[in-house]
C-alpha cells in the first residue's frame, strides 16, 4: 500500500506516493515516469532517446514498483533517506557537476531578492558579473 | 565601489547562503546595497558552483562565462587579523577587471582553479538537502541526524558544517565553531593565485 512520500530531485521537492518498508523505498513506474521522466521498457530505463541497460530487472522492479536506491545507482546519482520520515533528496552526480563547471558556462539559477522579486543570473548578460556567496555565519 | 564603476557593464550580485531573508538583511540594509543582494535558502550556488565556504567571489564574462573561479577574498579588512588577506589589493584588482578586461582567466586555467568534487562531497549534498527539507518540516531529529551525516560525508564544507549551526541554533562564532575551525580551513585552489595575502 503506498503512502505519501517527499523526493527532493535536485533541489526541488516533489510530491510521490511510495512504499517504505525502513529505509527501503518503492516507487510506482508510473510515479517514477511522472516525477523523474524516466521510463521501464524492454531496453532498459530509458528518457526520451537515452536508455541506461538494465543487467538485473528483478533487484530493480517488482509489482510494488521501482526500488528507489536500485533506481539511483543506475542513474548515478547520490541517495538520501529518511524512511520514517517519508523523504528522499537525490542530488547531481559528481560527473555531472564536474561537466558542468568545466564546460566553464557559469551555471543558471533563479533566486529572490530580499522584497522576493526573482533574479536570474542570465538576466545579466553583457555585463561583467562579480558573483558573491555570503553567509550571516 | 559598485557606484564608483558604474552599472552599464558591471553588476555585482550577492547571495546569503542563509536560512531566512532576516538573516542577511542588517547587512544588506547597512550596506544601503543598489545591486541585486540575493537570499538562497536551499544553498542552491553551493551546488551549483560547488562552494564549501564563505565568503567567495567569482567572475562572469558578457558572455556568461567564468573567468575566474571561486575565491575565498575579501571586501572589507575587518578580519584580516583572522584569515591575512588585503581587500586593497583585491578590490583594485576588481576595477583592472572592470575597466581593461585584465586578471580574466584563460579557459585552461579557469579548469586547473576550479575545485574538485568528489562522490562522498554530492552524497553530503543529498544529505544535506534532506535535512534542511526535514528541518523546515518541524522535524529536528530527523534533520539533525542527516546534518550529521552531511558533515561526516563532508568534513570540510563549512556551507554545511558551519551553515547548519544557526539552524540547529548553534553560534556559529561560539566555541562548536572555534572547535571545527582547529580541524583544519576549507581552502579553494585559486587563493593561491591570487596575491592578497599579508606576506605578499
Amino acid at each position: 500500500m503506498t503512502q505519501p512520500f517527499t523526493l527532493i530531485d535536485d533541489g526541488q521537492a516533489k510530491a510521490l506516493q511510495a512504499t517504505v518498508e525502513g529505509d527501503r523505498v518503492r516507487l510506482p513506474e508510473a510515479e517514477v515516469h511522472r516525477a523523474l521522466g524516466w521510463q521501464l521498457k524492454p531496453e532498459g530505463l530509458c528518457q526520451g532517446d537515452t536508455c541506461i541497460p538494465v543487467r538485473d530487472p528483478s533487484s530493480l522492479s517488482n509489482e510494488a514498483g521501482l526500488d528507489l536506491e536500485a533506481l539511483s545507482k543506475l542513474l548515478g546519482r547520490p541517495l538520501a533517506v529518511d524512511g520514517e520520515s517519508r523523504a528522499a533528496a537525490l542530488a547531481a552526480s559528481a560527473t555531472d557537476r564536474t561537466q558542468s563547471l568545466e564546460s566553464l558556462e557559469a551555471p543558471d539559477f533563479t533566486l529572490p531578492d530580499l522584497a522576493g522579486v526573482a533574479h536570474t543570473l542570465s538576466d545579466y548578460r553583457g555585463k561583467k558579473v562579480l558573483l558573491i556567496a555570503y553567509a550571516s555565519w | 565601489m559598485y557606484e564608483e564603476l558604474g552599472s552599464e557593464d558591471f553588476v555585482p550580485i550577492t547571495v546569503a547562503l542563509d536560512r531566512c531573508a532576516d538573516d542577511p538583511r542588517p547587512f544588506v540594509e547597512a550596506a544601503k546595497a543598489t545591486h541585486p543582494s540575493l537570499i538562497d535558502t536551499e544553498h542552491r550556488l553551493a551546488e551549483l558552483y560547488h562552494l564549501t565556504n564563505v565568503p567567495t567571489i567569482l567572475w562572469i564574462d558578457e558572455a556568461g562565462r567564468i573567468v575566474r573561479p571561486h575565491d575565498a577574498q575579501f571586501g572589507t579588512d575587518t578580519f584580516t587579523a583572522f584569515h591575512h588577506k588585503k581587500s586593497g589589493p583585491y578590490l583594485e584588482m576588481i576595477r583592472d577587471w572592470v575597466r581593461t578586461g585584465a586578471g580574466a582567466l584563460a579557459d585552461e586555467e579557469t579548469r586547473r582553479l576550479q575545485p574538485e568534487i568528489s562522490e562522498a562531497s554530492q552524497q553530503s549534498r543529498a544529505e544535506r538537502a534532506l535535512a534542511w527539507f526535514l528541518q523546515q518540516r518541524g522535524d529536528e531529529d530527523a534533520a539533525a541526524r542527516h546534518f550529521e551525516r552531511a558533515g561526516e560525508l563532508a568534513p570540510l564544507d563549512w556551507t554545511i558544517r558551519r551553515g547548519s549551526m544557526p539552524i540547529q541554533g548553534k553560534n556559529p562564532f561560539g566555541p562548536e565553531f572555534f572547535e571545527l575551525a582547529g580541524e583544519g580551513q576549507p581552502e579553494y585552489a585559486m587563493e593561491a593565485v591570487t596575491p592578497t595575502r599579508d606576506s605578499d
